[in-house]
């Protein structure tokens, strides 16, 4: 099989905003050498963006690995569209600096969204280094909540929100995080999801003192340090997500620069996205 | 004596409306005229001139006589890449500064040196055209194989220069297409996507192989390599861009110069949304530096501006003067001619922004000129008290580039010097690590395409002397 190959492929919801898909990509290099917190970059096709994407689970045996996305732009339509069988036209990774699952006590993990995927191979790799981990898991309804059996059968405790209160507790992870802290001590934090959360996750932490690390999914061109796209400020200095992070100390980095800097291409995005939407999934031009 | 003769050139005008290549090479009556104006020194200088050491005297005497295949050959001999260092080297500052027809003492050639570049360039597209590159027959392989890591001027001529030999190069690329920096880094109207190809395939028919898509370090260990392959060769360059620390520089719309040519020469930009990658298209344009990136920063973005029915408005803002200027005099010259405002003298404070986080302005002194610094040109001196204020809503930082870290900082055990870059043995291009060879910007810092392949070459040499004494023992 040719790297690149899809070889499984789970809608996990439908919904108007676009659906979250499960793709496996047959990478044997990848799946091999892939740790928690790693990203790859895929384009789906050679007219394509370079879109980064955290690995969720490797199959080594197989040599494939999945990753979770949300239909959110029309690069992310395309895979979603893309079948078992299909072959993306570029994949490269691992990339990006493993997460540090070593052993700290008692950790929150807090994910939102898609995040949640990304979130459960650090649950898994915190949880087989001795940690006891509390997730708490954030979804707009119970529909959009995924992987939650996973992460049970990985964390000692799983708190769930849900936007209209369709499953877990109604309202922010942010909510059920402040009523964590108050009960528990905490050791250390991790955050992967939307970037109001996450910073509204390290504003928490920080009153609580609690060690937090953030995962940045930054735009990206290249993502292997060339280009300064996904550059951010964190503690006064410049780094860049795809190589220095990409987690960095959440209450360290610059928020607002970041929030400015990910709505850059926002018209084009649109324009694009409101063109008709071909079956782009096979490539004219190999 | 008679005077240069230029290849032809589209009109500006024309220029700005694509991506066209903006010089046509000579026909063949044109090189010959040109090559006769060259004089055969006794003592050809233009060699010396030469980071590779082609014999230039030689393949333009042959140009003189219409032995066209004759002179690609010579050319070969020495350097992989004719129709590509043709293009991009920076002749005015190597060879044609030596030739003899140039004044002497001045900081780069005149214009009426022998058009070394031009003629080469005319050899190596009569080469691809006539020949096929004249390496399509596949050469004897003897077994022995080396990992080329970065598929850029340096990775590709080490693999050419291996293959002729008869060991079988492997060259692993990060990004989907092979090139490196003259894939990224060079836009199509100087360096056209066919003549890359066509020079890497020749290189690749030879015997060889690329394989994109991994990232050495990352996807797989140096040692990995060091374990599957004979020998390793390390080119990975001077990926990072420099920023120039000021405040606003992480304000929407502001680009390394590496990020804005990347967005378009790899990814298509100008071309969305039929290719799917964005850019920003400022309706006034800034570019920091004065160096070929600068100029070819602002050429793209005249071009994008030109696509989107905009009102051309680049300007290039250098600290020092003309004169100073690191980059080619003909980027320079088609530069001005393609209508790019130059802003000299003017040192960047502080780029401003709207309430959305956007680039809207610079804020910057002017400077005059100080003492010769340890490059040799006047140092810019800030005057405080004399601010400028200059409108724009993209700006591009085009002020260099350091090495790339990312396989120098997972392999602790490779030796580096103070800035970053790989030490080497400066004859054998050997690093600290046995079987491990390095050359371009990695080990030399940043440098041209050219001086890149000269590493390469003698990397090469070494990389085959260590074969041989790993063969005997």
């Amino acid at each position: 099989m040719r790297k690149g190959t899809i070889t499984h492929k789970t809608v996990f919801t439908e919904g108007p905003d676009g659906r979250i898909v499960q793709l496996s990509i047959h990478a044997p290099d990848i799946a091999r050498q892939g740790r928690p917190g790693q990203f790859v970059v895929v384009m789906a096709n050679s007219r394509g963006e370079r879109v980064p994407l955290t690995i969720v689970e490797r199959q080594v045996g197989t040599g494939s690995f999945t990753c979770v996305l949300q239909e959110a732009g029309y690069s992310t339509r395309i895979l979603g569209h893309m079948k078992p069988g299909d072959r993306v036209y570029a994949v490269v990774g691992p990339l990006g600096h493993p997460t540090d699952t070593s052993f700290r006590g008692r950790v929150a993990c807090v994910g939102g969204g898609v995040g949640i995927a990304e979130l459960f191979p650090v649950v898994r790799g915190l949880a087989e280094s001795g940690n006891q981990v509390t997730a708490v898991l954030g979804a707009r309804s119970a529909q959009f909540l995924i992987l939650e059996d996973q992460i049970r059968a990985q964390a000692r405790d799983v708190v769930i929100t849900t936007d209209d209160g369709s499953a877990g507790i109604q309202g922010t992870v942010a909510v059920a995080l402040r009523d964590l802290l108050r009960r528990e001590q905490f050791d250390y934090a991790y955050t992967v999801g939307p970037l109001p959360m996450m910073r509204a996750v390290a504003e928490l932490t920080r009153e609580w003192e609690v060690p937090t690390m953030a995962s940045f999914n930054t735009l990206m061109v290249d993502a292997t340090g060339m280009c300064g796209s996904c550059r951010m400020t964190v503690g006064g200095e410049v780094k860049f997500a795809c190589v220095d992070g990409p987690e960095f100390d959440a209450h360290a980095v610059d928020w607002q620069e970041l929030r400015q800097r990910a709505h850059v291409y926002d018209s084009q995005q649109t324009h694009i996205c409101k063109l008709p939407f071909a079956d782009e999934r096979t490539d004219t031009s190999e | 004596m008679k005077e240069p003769i230029h290849p032809s050139e589209l009109d500006p005008k024309e220029r700005i409306t694509g991506f066209k290549e903006v010089i046509s090479g000579y026909r063949e009556d044109q090189a010959v005229e040109e090559a006769r104006r060259c004089l055969q020194c006794k003592n050809p200088l233009c060699i010396q001139g030469c980071p590779v050491g082609i014999d230039i005297k030689k393949f333009i005497a042959h140009i003189q006589r219409g032995k066209f295949l004759r002179a690609y050959e010579i050319i070969k001999e020495k350097n992989r890449f004719p129709s590509i260092c043709g293009r991009v080297c920076p002749a005015e500052y190597q060879c044609r500064r030596a030739c003899v027809l140039s004044g002497k003492h001045a900081p780069y050639a005149s214009a009426r040196a022998i058009q070394i570049h031009f003629l080469e360039r005319f050899a190596g597209d009569y080469g691809l055209r006539h020949a096929g590159g004249r390496a399509s027959s596949r050469l004897p392989r003897d077994g022995r194989r080396v990992a080329i890591v970065g598929s850029g001027p340096a990775g590709v001529c080490c693999a050419g220069e291996l293959a002729r030999a008869g060991v079988t190069p492997v060259l692993y690329e990060a990004l989907h297409l092979p090139g490196g920096v003259l894939r990224y880094g060079i836009p199509e109207f100087r360096l056209p996507r066919d003549v890359l190809r066509q020079e890497i395939d020749t290189i690749l028919s030879a015997g060889g192989e690329v394989i994109p898509n991994v990232l050495v370090g990352r996807t797989c260990a140096l040692d990995e390599l060091r374990e599957q392959y004979d020998a390793v060769f390390l080119g990975v360059g001077a990926g990072t861009p420099s920023f120039l620390g000021i405040p606003g520089e992480q304000l929407g719309n502001v680009y390394s110069a590496n990020e804005y040519l990347t967005r378009v020469n790899l990814m298509q930009a100008h071309h969305f949304p039929e290719y799917h990658t964005p850019i920003h298209v400022p309706a006034r344009a800034v570019v920091i530096g004065g160096g070929n990136t600068a100029m070819d920063a602002a050429r793209v973005a005249l071009r994008l501006q030109a696509a989107q029915g905009m009102k051309p408005e680049v300007t290039v803002v250098y600290r020092r003067t003309e004169e100073e200027m690191p980059c080619r005099r003909l980027e320079l010259l088609h530069a001005q001619e393609e209508g790019v405002k130059f802003k000299f003298l003017t040192q960047p404070v502080e780029f401003q922004g709207d309430a959305q986080g956007r680039v809207r302005g610079l804020r910057a002194v002017e400077c005059r000129l100080g003492e010769k610094d340890a490059s040799g040109r006047r140092r810019p001196v800030p005057q405080p008290d004399r601010p400028l204020q200059i409108e724009c809503d993209g700006a591009v930082i085009a002020i260099g580039l350091r090495p790339n870290q990312v396989l120098t900082r997972l392999t602790p055990q490779l030796k580096l010097n103070s800035r970053g870059e790989i030490e080497v043995d400066s004859q054998t291009m050997a690093t600290s690590l046995a079987g491990v060879f390095a050359g371009g910007d990695i080990a030399g810092g940043e440098g041209t395409v050219i001086e890149a392949m000269g590493m390469a070459k003698k990397a090469a040499r070494g990389i085959l002397h260590f074969l041989s004494g790993k063969n005997s023992s």
